[in-house]
């Protein structure tokens, strides 16, 4: 166990440095972008004074190297700073609005839609991939196994919004089942949410399941010719058993490295469907404030992107550590 | 009493590619209940694919072709996929070979070992524990209270062999399959398992069907033998009369293996300088010392065999005298120059000088790279030989381990024998031209009538070329026919060592005495008269009767 644990902690290490390395990484490449905030909104008859006045008054007059220090600095703190856009239309406005103006408020609720949206897909996905690929497995070569591969791999290589289209057409135009729209608000009940959610979430399982069933599979008929599982096999078990009971235990090390994997995407990348669906989630914001050059904003969700993506990995890392009895009980 | 296993003229085919070749020619056999037959021969005669057929059971890759199965009157071969599994495990089981693989390494010994029973309907999951406690007992496993609560990785590969055992006597089958269940170990190690697997399956009146490439080991084991050969029978006749009177030529010639011996060579002179003298060694894996003190000197031409049980740092010798680890105290010298202790420090003319060939030739040859550029690497890399001068060096050392070049250069690994695999190993120490090769269990991985060959061609390479050879091995048989000095090891310690005729003449230290008398001999009573002379106590008769 002192083993499992120093290992842990080695890669908690990892983690955090390169958390940091993509910090940097990300501050770079947001002050790399052509026109800054101060231009975009004063737009094309801007003078140089009043360009030069908001920049002074947002600190963007800086070196980069102070500004990337103070805002990590801010950061590891829990502040990611004001967003610029908000503070601008209050300032000039003259007086506190009252308006939520820091990155985290206005981040914070877009973040859990989009924790909902990931929650609800992952519940649909990871189950259904999983079973699908032990009947693939189970029932490897054959014209179930087939159909499921060609499926999944079709829905895989469709646009998402193609498939979106093609779910409201039927769930939503041709059989009135499901609403199109995803506007969810604060105040709406569990069941409510739900309902709305589930068109992207159908949606989104379609485009993760056959990474994950194909590595499923993969992974279980990989270990079908170990001695152990003819073992299993001459003491009379099951196809079924021999599989789930003997099979599926050593292959999980693969299948949840895939699920992370899917997992950080359903997190990270689902602007498409956000969009399609009106869906309030933190992709739609990340756009508009690239669109807009609200850099607090921007850095503020490449960061929470990154630290999905590392934190999840690390996750996986550890379980599959923690799926290997060799490691979990040393000799 | 009835018949058992009726297998009648069955045929069985293997692919490979595209085309089906025979791998059972036509082979019949009869088991009564209670009965213990041998099957016997080298690998590729088609033993497990025999012994798996008798349980209605083919791999992958493989079908029966022709003949009948039948198991006390079902035949197997037209049973459907569900009734062969309701005898599979129930009143049919089998004993892998290599039971740290065959076993899950994500379940306890014990849910592994409760799961025939309990899927078959036979006993509670309670009840099965408790019985798999009591036949760990049987077994004379350690602690069997507890084992069955560790994992396979957390325990012996002599204690997972009779836990493998245990599990397929857990629904008391009629017939038990052991598919060289002692082969993967030490000698010591396998008397206590060949002992354990005896009694209970005379307590249970369990047949079995016993397959292994030792006569020696089926000579205590079986009642009757049937030696088989490339798919086809030789001969079967009962146990004493095969070991007495071999009609066929060729159950004559494997009888005949064991007799290869070299002459002992005169001692040699007390000044003379040692190849490599390993003095007062010490090293260790981490923080743990796995060497202590160890001192011994190889001659020129001549063979020292390192023996001891796995584990006991014979390997590990080998890695510090090839610099791979440096020892922590101690030195290596070689023709009296002390050598750097890391490889990486060596020169190439010291790194040329010591070269080694490996258990298992099938991982130590690259499978992509052919035969040529094999044996051509080190070829150029030490001698610096290139084109055509390279290509005739090479032709040379093929000749030389008796592999006719023209047929072999340009093949891959995948595309020879296990022996001839093992020759090429050869032909790469050989082109460095060394002085003197380390040989790690080279010939364990191999049938008796390959290893001879092998032994025979390394015994003349030394007198052609003055080699001088380091032979590690667990077989006490190999150090009769190869050896001129014997190290005895054990615990990374030295505990005997001297010529090969006094270690084979009392008075030994109690280490090799064990030693030498756990090698199994033909006679079909050794078993019983060495465990008879050990004492009841060690054979745990005891403990069966408090059980019965």
């Amino acid at each position: 166990m002192q083993s499992v644990i120093s290992i842990i902690l080695q890669r908690l290490a990892l983690g955090l440095l390169t958390l940091f390395v993509v910090s940097v990484v990300i501050f770079t490449a947001v002050n790399m972008l052509p026109g800054d905030f101060a231009q975009a909104i004063l737009g094309q008859g801007a003078t140089p004074e009043a360009v030069e006045a908001i920049r002074k008054d947002l600190g963007l007059d800086q070196p980069p190297i102070t500004r990337y220090f103070q805002w990590l600095g801010n950061a590891i703190q829990g502040d990611l700073g004001n967003s610029f856009a908000q503070a601008n239309f209050a300032s000039f406005a003259g007086a506190d609005t009252g308006v939520s103006t820091t990155v985290a408020q206005q981040i914070a609720p877009r973040f859990a839609n989009t924790m909902f949206l990931a929650a609800v897909t992952a519940c649909i996905a990871v189950p259904f991939s999983i079973t699908l690929g032990i009947l693939a497995a189970l029932y490897r070569n054959s014209v179930f196994d087939r159909a499921t591969n060609v499926t999944t791999l079709t829905s895989i290589s469709s646009p998402e919004f193609f498939l979106a289209y093609v779910l409201i057409l039927f769930l939503a135009v041709l059989n009135p089942m499901l609403p199109s729209l995803s506007n969810i608000f604060d105040g709406m009940s569990f069941g409510e949410r739900l309902e709305k959610t589930l068109l992207p979430a159908l949606t989104l399982t379609l485009v993760v399941t056959a990474h994950m069933m194909r590595m499923t599979r993969a992974a279980i008929i990989n270990l079908l010719a170990s001695p152990y599982i003819e073992m299993a096999r001459l003491k009379g078990m099951s196809p079924m058993r021999v599989i789930v009971k003997h099979a599926l235990p050593n292959a999980l090390a693969p299948i949840i490295n895939v699920i992370a994997l899917n997992l950080a995407y359903l997190i990270t990348g689902v602007v498409v469907v956000e969009v399609v669906f009106v869906y309030p989630g933190i992709g739609q914001l990340f756009v508009d404030s690239v669109k807009i050059r609200d850099i607090p904003v921007v850095q503020a969700c490449c960061l929470i992107f990154a630290a999905a993506y590392i934190l999840l990995n690390l996750l996986a890392d550890i379980l599959s550590i923690l799926s290997n009895p060799r490691l979990r009980h040393p000799k | 009493m009835s018949l058992l296993v009726e297998i009648n003229d069955i045929y069985i085919d293997g692919r490979s590619d595209e085309t089906w070749s025979p791998i059972i020619k036509g082979i019949s056999l009869e088991l009564k209940k209670g009965e213990v037959l041998g099957l016997i021969g080298e690998s590729g005669a088609g033993k497990s694919t025999l012994g798996l057929a008798a349980m209605g059971f083919t791999r992958d890759g493989v079908r029966i072709s022709g003949g009948s199965v039948k198991f006390d009157g079902i035949d197997l071969l037209s049973a459907s996929a569900a009734q062969k599994r309701s005898l599979l495990g129930k009143r049919i089981a089998y004993v892998a070979q290599s039971a740290a693989a065959s076993f899950n390494p994500a379940h306890k010994l014990i849910d592994q070992h409760t799961e025939g029973p309990v899927q078959h309907g036979v006993m509670s999951k309670a009840e099965s524990a408790e019985d798999g406690i009591e036949l760990y007992r049987r077994l004379r496993l350690p602690n069997p209270e507890e084992i069955g609560f560790r994992y396979p990785h957390q325990v012996s590969g002599g204690q997972l062999q009779r836990a493998m055992t245990a599990m397929a006597m857990a629904c008391r089958p009629d017939l038990i399959i052991f598919d060289e269940p002692t082969t993967a170990l030490d000698v010591t190690t396998q008397i206590e398992v060949l002992a354990s697997i005896r009694d209970i399956v005379e307590q249970f009146d369990t047949a079995a069907i016993y397959i292994t490439h030792d006569l020696a080991v089926v000579a205590q084991m079986a009642d009757k033998i049937k030696v088989l050969l490339k798919g086809d029978e030789v001969e079967e006749a009962d146990t004493r009369t095969m070991l007495s009177a071999p009609k066929e030529d060729y159950t004559k010639s494997l009888w005949a293996v064991r007799a290869f011996e070299r002459p002992q060579k005169p001692a040699v002179h007390t000044s003379a300088t040692p190849v490599v003298s390993v003095q007062n060694v010490s090293a260790a894996y981490g923080k743990v010392r796995v060497l202590h003190d160890v001192s011994f000197d190889i001659h020129e031409g001549r063979t020292v065999a390192v023996v001891g049980e796995s584990g006991s740092g014979k390997s590990t010798t080998a890695r510090c005298i090839t610099g791979l680890l440096p020892p922590t105290e101690g030195v290596i010298q070689f023709d009296g120059q002390s050598l750097p202790a890391n490889y990486k420090k060596r020169n190439k003319d010291q790194l040329r000088q010591a070269q080694m060939i490996y258990q298992m030739a099938d991982t130590a040859l690259n499978p992509r790279t052919k035969i040529g550029d094999i044996i051509g690497r080190p070829v150029q890399f030490y001698m610096g030989l290139t084109g055509k001068a390279k290509r005739r060096r090479v032709e040379e050392l093929l000749e030389e381990i008796e592999l006719p070049a023209s047929q072999y250069i340009d093949r891959l690994p995948s595309e020879l024998s296990g022996g001839q695999k093992q020759r090429i190993g050869i032909a790469r120490a050989l082109a460095a031209e060394p002085k003197f090769i380390i040989c790690d269990e080279v010939t364990s991985a191999l049938d008796q009538l390959v290893a001879e060959g092998i032994l025979k061609l390394l015994a003349r390479l030394q007198d052609s070329l003055k080699l001088s050879y380091m032979f590690i091995t667990h077989d006490l048989a190999t150090v009769k026919a190869i050896a001129d000095e014997v190290v005895v090891m054990k615990e990374g310690k030295v505990v005997e060592q001297g010529p090969k005729h006094d270690m084979f003449v009392p008075p030994h230290h109690p280490y090799t005495d064990l030693l030498l008398s756990s090698v199994p001999e033909m006679d079909p009573d050794w078993l019983t008269n060495l465990l008879n002379e050990r004492g009841v106590d060690n054979i745990g008769d005891a403990a069966v009767d408090k059980m019965s």
